[in-house]
């Protein structure tokens, strides 16, 4: 480089762009000289944990990311599966814990503008949002005034652009109190023919910067996202940026039009590390240079640095590659929307990143050097030495409630009520694809145009993970995907949301290690390719490490969008079918930490094969309309299950007979009731179906046995003869539908 | 029948309203873009729901700026239906095509849920393949639909029979339970003085299809097709002129 000679930056600030001395070494090397204070900011950002993956990229290589059906796996701004007649769903969930806890509204809205940027830019159509949520217990003031901005920022940035948001799910453990997360999840349709992909290629191409103007809001929002938080963590508000719906929403509508056109080469959105990963990336995919001016990048503040805009992370801003010649073409699109396409540099042929101000270098960085050579740790891990303690749990005593308390508790557990108060926030109908309204089942939309419909879940469990990574990381994905099979859905994908703690310590890269095994072998065992995702690490505070928490999306395919199933109950008379074997698991479960205020155990095992066999059921099951409903057991048992099967129908209840476990003598109804084993499925059938749908079972190795039928106005539930549960429908879904609102009650006008 | 769907920067359930004339109902539909100062030949025009400019300043105040509104105007004028639907609503409010203003909802919250309204009045094209007193079950969608207007303001729409819709429960019953955001007299959907402009913050354009979960919305669109091959449309301009 011909410009600004540097002389050697200081241990201060390495500190401050959280770069080790190793790494300023590596830089060094890759540059062949010292870097200037530009370029120290572009690799700071580039080689954040947040962009570069160092740390979790040697684990990630075993997740399975091919398959008959994957159109783009990992690496680019989201994943693609083909779905049939042309058409691709595309989609991935991302995190946006750091921002989410610094400045809640703000943090989360920009986090749904970021994965909806992430989706539209891969030339589809954002139709339907996601979230996975996890706050701290809500009796704290903190965690209720966290949450009430969390889900209006969702609220805000989903129902303004338009997109409606289907579905979910909450959690609430006390380690998430000074370190929510807040994974959002999207998802789009294009056509299979015409995805689009963030390259840069064609020397003398022009490059185009559309959307919001750049300030100085973000900077090193990805470096802030790769550190722990402390008591200083509020003094970081001004790395959080703010989100502007109304910009995104003309930004989508214009970069569909232009992609109508093939005057386009490549896009990339302006997110994590803004203007220097747009550039850097899109150059490194297309193996060609990129060189800009940042006087011609629109700017809100004056003074602005070419440090400061390269690193900036204002948001609703895209890159865009055009054919040249077409200019005037691109242009006109973003006039009619009134935006404007700036023309801030070219395509080159020398493989460079290349940041001029005022025509003056101030950067030259080969674009491999940022990207495919960034640090590769291979950082040491360890058995956490809790693990023996926690996972040690003997059920002697007799239980601490009677099973009718233990169920009516458990239905008031604000990770088992009624989410109401959150979802009807979000415009959840918007575009008037909504087969299955949120809290029904797996989110379901249609596929205009087409017969298809598309069902989708997000899913973890925090608690399994932190008892055991690899089993709880199994439960995550089987349940995710079994999810989306009850509502009739084959699932042919997935995205992972992998939330850590401090990498740098072995017991964090210990559990994130084996959470990566178990969902490699969950997603081999049921054949479903991860197509892309994110990984959040150092979600700690004040050296506290949050549960390992990986998230799952699943994104099943409906061929016939007529025969979509929920989970409540369709009529009076139909059988109650149970799918699966109870087993005495109660390790890690809601009814102990609810009862109990127990976190112990092992949680459940899981029968991979089984599983596979389970989902294969419920798709055929469906399709061939033998079962009217289905809902999987999860938090609080077949006992919850079966309840939340009478909720929403009007007061259909429900008389069954259920097996009994093997337990010890004490525990023999409540385990039955409130054990978690895995791979089971309440379903109801009419009453004509039922022998095929048993005779469907037995032929798949699916356990299954007609346990009751519908009707009464009561959840009546028995053992072997000897009743146990007997509750009114509407006592039960009267706790389930207030108990999350009520903590909320003090603010409603 | 065609309809023509105005599209303003940042609606966003243009397509909804467009998929419900075109692809459900099988009527023609296009498309209008804001900065347009022709309808190109509408019989009916949607103004759709959304944020329309974000609804920054506030809800509607700077869609009512557009080009696009001058020509609605002549067609409100000249007796021509139109529909605004929650943002369009919104819209109307502020361009003076109906009385009155919109205030944050009640619970302070964003809510979408679906409601029953029910239609006070029939003699609106968009109203008049009604049952009188029907009930109908529609999704709403609004942080801001808190219909509010002055004592007088109140009295002249009831004495013109302006108020078109109004929240109820399931049974038909106006209870303070069944208006989901505080508007004054349960007031969901009004019309002007001469009945052709009628504004509404549920969305029949999404109760068009069973599997979206009801199709009680399709009667409005019904409605202002009868009054369309009846050539009634005319008649509903006039009536009360």
């Amino acid at each position: 480089m011909s410009a600004t000679p540097t002389p050697s930056h200081d241990k201060a600030a390495l500190e401050r762009h959280g770069l080790s001395g190793e790494e300023y070494q590596r830089i060094v090397k890759s540059l062949g000289r010292e870097p200037s204070l530009t370029e120290l900011g572009i690799f700071s950002v580039m080689w954040s944990e947040h962009c570069s993956y160092k740390s979790s990229r040697v684990h990630l290589r075993t997740l399975p990311t091919t398959g008959p059906r994957v159109l783009q796996g990992p690496g680019e701004n989201a994943g693609a599966v083909d779905i049939g007649e042309g058409l691709a769903a595309v989609f991935k969930i991302e995190s946006h814990n750091h921002p989410s806890f610094i400045e809640p509204y703000q943090g989360a809205a920009t986090g749904v503008g970021g994965i909806i940027r992430d989706i539209f830019t891969m030339g589809a159509r954002p139709i339907a949002l996601m979230n996975s949520l996890r706050f701290g217990e809500l009796d704290d003031p903190h965690v209720r005034r966290n949450m009430e901005g969390v889900v209006a920022g969702i609220a805000g940035y989903g129902n303004s652009i338009g997109i409606p948001t289907v579905g979910g799910e909450i959690a609430f453990e006390e380690c998430y109190t000074g370190n929510p997360l807040v994974n959002v999840f999207c998802l789009g349709i294009a056509k299979a023919d015409e995805i689009i992909l963030g390259i840069a290629k064609g020397t003398g191409n022009p490059v185009y910067y559309v959307g919001s103007k750049t300030g100085r809001d973000g900077i090193h929002g990805a470096t802030m996202a790769s550190a722990e938080f402390d008591e200083n963590s509020a003094e970081k508000r001004p790395a959080v940026q703010v989100g502007d719906p109304f910009m995104e929403k003309l930004l989508l509508e214009a970069c569909l039009e232009v992609m109508k056109t093939d005057a386009l080469i490549g896009i990339q959105d302006m997110g994590a590390a803004g203007l220097t990963c747009s550039t850097c990336e899109m150059g490194s995919r297309g193996g060609a240079g990129i060189d800009i001016d940042v006087m011609h990048v629109p700017q809100r503040e004056t003074g602005m640095t070419a440090y400061e805009i390269m690193l900036s992370e204002s948001q609703e801003r895209m890159l865009l590659v055009v054919k040249r010649g077409r200019e005037r073409e691109v242009e006109e699109i973003f006039e009619k929307w009134d935006l404007h396409a700036a023309h801030i540099g070219e395509v080159t042929e020398d493989g460079l990143m290349r940041v001029r101000e005022r025509g003056q270098v101030v950067a030259e960085i080969p674009t491999g050097a940022l990207t495919d050579d960034a640090p590769v740790y291979n950082r040491p891990m360890q058995r956490p030495a809790y693990l023996d303690e926690v996972q040690k749990l003997s059920l002697t005593e007799r239980p601490a409630v009677s099973d009718d308390a233990a169920l009516r508790a458990l239905l008031a557990s604000p990770a088992i009520a009624n989410k109401r108060w959150v979802y009807r926030q979000y415009d959840h109908m918007v575009r008037t694809n909504t087969l299955v309204l949120p809290g029904m089942g797996a989110g379901v939309v249609r596929v205009k145009g087409t017969n298809r419909a598309l069902a989708l879940s997000v899913d973890g469990n925090g608690r399994y993970c932190y008892l055991d990574p690899y089993r709880g990381a199994v439960l995550a994905v089987v349940e995710a995907a079994r999810n989306v099979a009850c509502a009739g859905g084959e699932p042919i994908g997935a995205t992972n949301c992998l939330n850590f703690g401090n990498p740098e310590r072995p017991e964090i890269m210990w559990q994130f290690a084996r959470a990566v095994e178990g969902i490699t072998a969950a997603c081999k065992a049921l054949d479903l390719p991860i197509t892309g995702g994110n990984v959040s690490l150092y979600n700690e505070t004040d050296g506290k490490a949050i549960y390992p928490t990986p998230v799952l999306g699943v994104v099943g395919l409906i061929e016939d969008a007529s025969k979509v199933l929920g989970r409540s109950f369709k009529g009076s008379d139909d059988a109650v079918v149970l799918l699966g074997d109870t087993r005495h698991e109660l390790g890690g479960s809601e009814y102990l930490k609810v009862t109990q205020r127990l976190v112990a155990g092992h949680p459940p095992d899981v029968d991979l094969t089984a599983e596979k066999a389970l989902q294969q059921l419920l798709v055929a099951a469906a399709h061939e309309s033998l079962i009217r409903s289905a809902h999987d057991c999860a938090e609080g048992g077949l006992a919850v299950a079966l309840a939340e099967c009478a909720f929403d129908t009007g007061g259909i209840g429900l008389t069954v007979d259920i097996p009994a476990v093997a337990a010890p003598d004490a525990w023999l109804s409540t385990s039955a009731l409130f054990s978690e084993s895995a791979s089971r499925v309440v379903v109801s059938a009419a009453r004509g179906q039922v022998e095929a749908l048993l005779a469907r079972a037995k032929a798949l190795g699916v356990p299954a046995r007609e346990i009751g039928t519908t009707g009464t106005d009561r959840i009546s539930v028995s053992i072997e003869g000897r009743q146990v549960l007997d509750v009114a429908v509407s006592d039960a879904e009267a706790i389930w539908n207030t108990a999350l609102e009520k903590h909320f009650k003090q603010k409603a006008a | 029948m065609r309809f023509a769907v105005v599209v303003f920067p940042g609606s966003n359930c243009d397509h909804d309203a467009y998929h419900a004339a075109k692809e459900v109902l099988g009527q023609e539909a296009e498309f209008v873009w804001h900065k347009e100062t022709d309808l190109r030949g509408a019989d009916a025009v949607i103004l759709p729901g959304g944020f329309s400019h974000g609804d920054y300043l506030r809800t509607g105040a700077i869609a009512r700026f557009s080009p696009v509104m001058d020509a609605v105007k002549r067609f409100a004028a000249a007796g021509g239906p139109v529909l605004g639907i929650c943002n369009g609503f919104q819209i109307l409010l502020e361009a003076g095509l109906l009385p009155g203003a919109m205030l944050r909802n009640r619970g302070l919250k964003f809510l979408c849920a679906h409601v029953h309204a029910r239609v006070e009045q029939t003699d609106t094209p968009f109203t008049l393949a009604c049952r009188p007193q029907q009930v109908l079950r529609m999704p709403i969608a609004h942080g801001e639909g808190n219909y509010f207007t002055t004592p007088e303001g109140l009295r002249t729409l009831q004495e013109n029979r302006q108020i078109v819709f109004r929240y109820v429960d399931p049974s038909g019953h106006v209870t303070e339970d069944a208006n989901p955001n505080g508007s004054l007299e349960s007031i969901a959907g009004i019309c002007n003085e001469r009945r052709n402009v009628v504004g509404l913050m549920p969305h029949p354009e999404r109760a068009c299809e069973l599997s979206l979960g009801s199709e009680d919305g399709l009667v409005l669109f019904e409605s202002v097709m009868a009054a369309h091959a009846s050539g009634a449309l005319a008649a509903a301009g006039s009536a009360s002129a």
